[in-house]
């Protein structure tokens, strides 16, 4: 399926926005400035974009604790986010979640989730909820290599197919569950999707670091699930760029890995050769995006940094029984 | 007023809401009963018949009969919640918390204070819990101190069938989550029941019976074990001023408290086990914030700190009993 320029530009923006974001943090980090758990999504954004771009508003997902990703491409405000994962009481949750809790409900994003393996089961009652508006509205539960081996998932996947739930089940398999591989952690280690079919519903393979391919497949995939013809899965090869949190040592890592993932899967140097052997957006389009996007995350950040920190009489604020 | 035993009030009361509201779906083990076999939807139509005919009413878009899957029922009611809609979510036996407790207790409960005040979470989870049928330790076990002590969570425990319509009315309407723990011994309970609306609101204790010699605090099935209590030792001319707390959270703490100003002595039943249970824990409410009224160190009936176990025998010795009760009554009265 043919994209127009706007949609090209839209989804480069996305990925581009993900990674900036992500890249920041990551040095942010390193200095110090944030506290708490931070999981970096840098090297998946084909996967996040090429899923969300599909989505409206009224579409959900329900994230992982690597979600800042899967936000952004749903179109979470950016600065609201950073403001959050500063620990800002402006935050998107008023310093109350973090990195690992960011939600925005309003915008169909459902929560990221801290504990792996459990959103998959909110995303079949998210989908049931819109089974029940009848409008072909969908539900998505990002899941990683890791979630594919949590009990939760196999009941979801059953109940969303028992009830025929319009929901897609997306596992992003970067290859690594917290420090460990799948060869070693998932039975099916080559093939995660397969286990969505053997619980009865159809399941696609995509390539999660080609934006292309990501979109296409979740096209054809989407048409299927809003089409009343119950769940539905799909699998991406994707990679992580970061460790599974920020200060991970990455004992783990083959030698040179790292940089050979960066020059052979980086999903945004394989946006820019396509749309440029496919003459359908200049280099100076794409770099105009990148400086764009380099100057929303500067002021992100400094927004965030002058961002008024939150109160401790804010600690009781939000529970819903307060003593 | 209508006669009804607990049971038809809960169904009533689903009923009368599903009706009143589009947004309500219902979801759980068997609460349809029969989907997949000869005998069809509804060959069941729910163990404990607090769903009968909602299926034929409203269909399975709005009631749900899902697998056995207790991470999947609550954890589906957590994300319909989110998305709009108002779930009520069934778990056959409370003792099943266990198997989807991160859905309760990292999710649900978490949801409004992690997203920063900016999410509903309307979800109603109906445990049917308690000792008393040989149901042996997995099937038996009264586990709403637990919950109880999770921040934010609402815990409520009908005693008559109509504070089930008032209490169920208002779990269903309420924004935030709420367990709602149904007894099986209760459900054949017949009392008057109120037509129409009605809804009670939680943190409020309700006045059992009254007395002026000694309070005694309970909730759920325990407040019939009290009454019986009481009514035997009016008999002597002992005034007992027994308070059931209908929700352990949010607490009446000024009932329980204003009480105790004016017996001085207190007693505690509880149908849980002694350590970190909702006895203990008032108990230590009222040492704190009634000292100095108190004539008598508070006296907790409570079962023992053990498995609810199998036999009759034993069951029957574990559950705190009215001859229990009084014990505890005459011993803070004759403490010093």
């Amino acid at each position: 399926m043919q994209l127009s320029r706007d949609q090209l530009v839209q989804a480069y923006r996305r990925m581009a926005t993900i990674r900036a974001f992500e890249e920041r943090l990551h040095e942010e980090i390193a200095k110090g400035e944030i506290a708490g758990f931070t999981h970096l999504y840098c090297g998946q954004e084909a996967v996040a974009v090429g899923v969300c771009e599909h989505l409206a508003d009224d579409d959900f997902i329900v994230s992982t604790h690597r979600g800042h990703g899967h936000c952004l491409a749903k179109g979470v405000d950016v600065k609201g986010m950073m403001k959050e994962i500063y620990g800002r009481s402006t935050g998107l949750c008023k310093g109350k979640g973090g990195s690992m809790h960011i939600a925005d409900v309003d915008k169909g994003m459902l929560g990221a989730n801290g504990i792996v393996g459990a959103g998959a089961p909110q995303a079949v009652g998210a989908a049931l909820a819109a089974k029940m508006d009848g409008k072909g509205k969908v539900a998505i539960a990002f899941s990683g290599d890791g979630a594919c081996n949590q009990g939760t998932t196999f009941e979801a996947m059953n109940m969303a197919v028992v009830t025929k739930a319009p929901c897609v089940f997306v596992f992003e398999n970067n290859h690594y569950s917290e420090h460990t591989g799948p060869d070693y952690a998932t039975a099916t280690a080559s093939d995660i999707a397969g286990r969505a079919e053997a619980f009865g519903m159809k399941a696609w393979r995509a390539n999660g670091c080609d934006f292309f391919d990501s979109y296409e497949a979740m096209r054809e995939l989407l048409e299927h699930v809003r089409g009343g013809n119950g769940p539905a899965a799909i699998e991406f090869d994707t990679e992580r760029f970061y460790g599974h949190f920020e200060g991970d040592p990455q004992r783990y890592r083959g030698d040179g890995e790292i940089d050979r993932l960066r020059a052979e899967r980086d999903c945004l140097i394989a946006f820019r050769r396509k749309v440029s052997e496919a003459k359908l957006l200049e280099a100076a389009d794409l770099d105009a995006v990148d400086a764009e996007t380099a100057s929303l995350i500067e002021e992100a950040v400094q927004e965030a940094r002058a961002a008024p920190l939150p109160t401790p009489e804010m600690v009781l604020e939000d529970v819903y029984i307060s003593y | 007023m209508a006669q009804m035993m607990m049971r038809e009030a809960i169904l009533e009361t689903i009923r009368a809401e599903m009706r009143r509201d589009p947004t309500i779906m219902m979801l759980g083990e068997d609460i349809v009963g029969g989907m997949g076999t000869a005998g069809g939807p509804e060959a069941i139509g729910g163990i404990w018949s607090t769903s009968t005919g909602l299926y034929e009413e409203f269909g399975p878009n709005r009631i749900i009969d899902t697998p056995i899957s207790e991470s999947a029922i609550i954890g589906s009611a957590a994300g319909a919640a989110l998305a709009g809609k108002r779930p009520i979510a069934e778990l056959m036996f409370a003792d099943f918390v266990g198997v989807c407790m991160d859905q309760i207790w990292n999710q649900i409960a978490k949801f409004r204070y992690m997203f920063g005040g900016k999410s509903k979470c309307p979800v109603t989870i109906r445990l049917v819990y308690g000792a008393g049928f040989n149901a042996a330790p997995q099937h038996s076990q009264a586990v709403y101190a637990m919950l109880t002590s999770m921040p934010g969570l609402k815990v409520v425990l009908p005693s008559t069938p109509a504070d089930a319509k008032g209490l169920l009315t208002q779990a269903i309407r309420d924004d935030d989550p709420v367990l709602f723990f149904e007894h099986k011994a209760l459900y054949g309970m017949k009392g008057e029941v109120p037509e129409g609306d009605y809804q009670i609101p939680f943190g409020h204790a309700r006045q059992v019976r009254s007395g002026e010699h000694v309070t005694i605090v309970t909730c759920g099935m325990m407040v019939g074990v009290a009454e019986r209590a009481a009514d035997q030792l009016a008999q002597e001319g002992i005034g007992c001023d027994v308070i059931d707390m209908r929700t352990t959270s949010p607490l009446d703490e000024e009932a329980i408290l204003d009480s105790v100003e004016m017996t001085g002595r207190v007693v505690l039943v509880d149908e849980s086990p002694p350590r970190c249970s909702v006895a203990s824990d008032v108990a230590a409410m009222i040492a704190n914030r009634a000292f100095a009224a108190l004539k008598a160190p508070p006296q907790m009936v409570t079962a023992p700190h053990s498995p609810v176990p199998f036999a009759r025998e034993l069951e029957s010795a574990y559950i705190p009993s009215a001859p229990k009760v009084i014990d505890a009554v005459r011993h803070v009265l004759a403490y010093r």
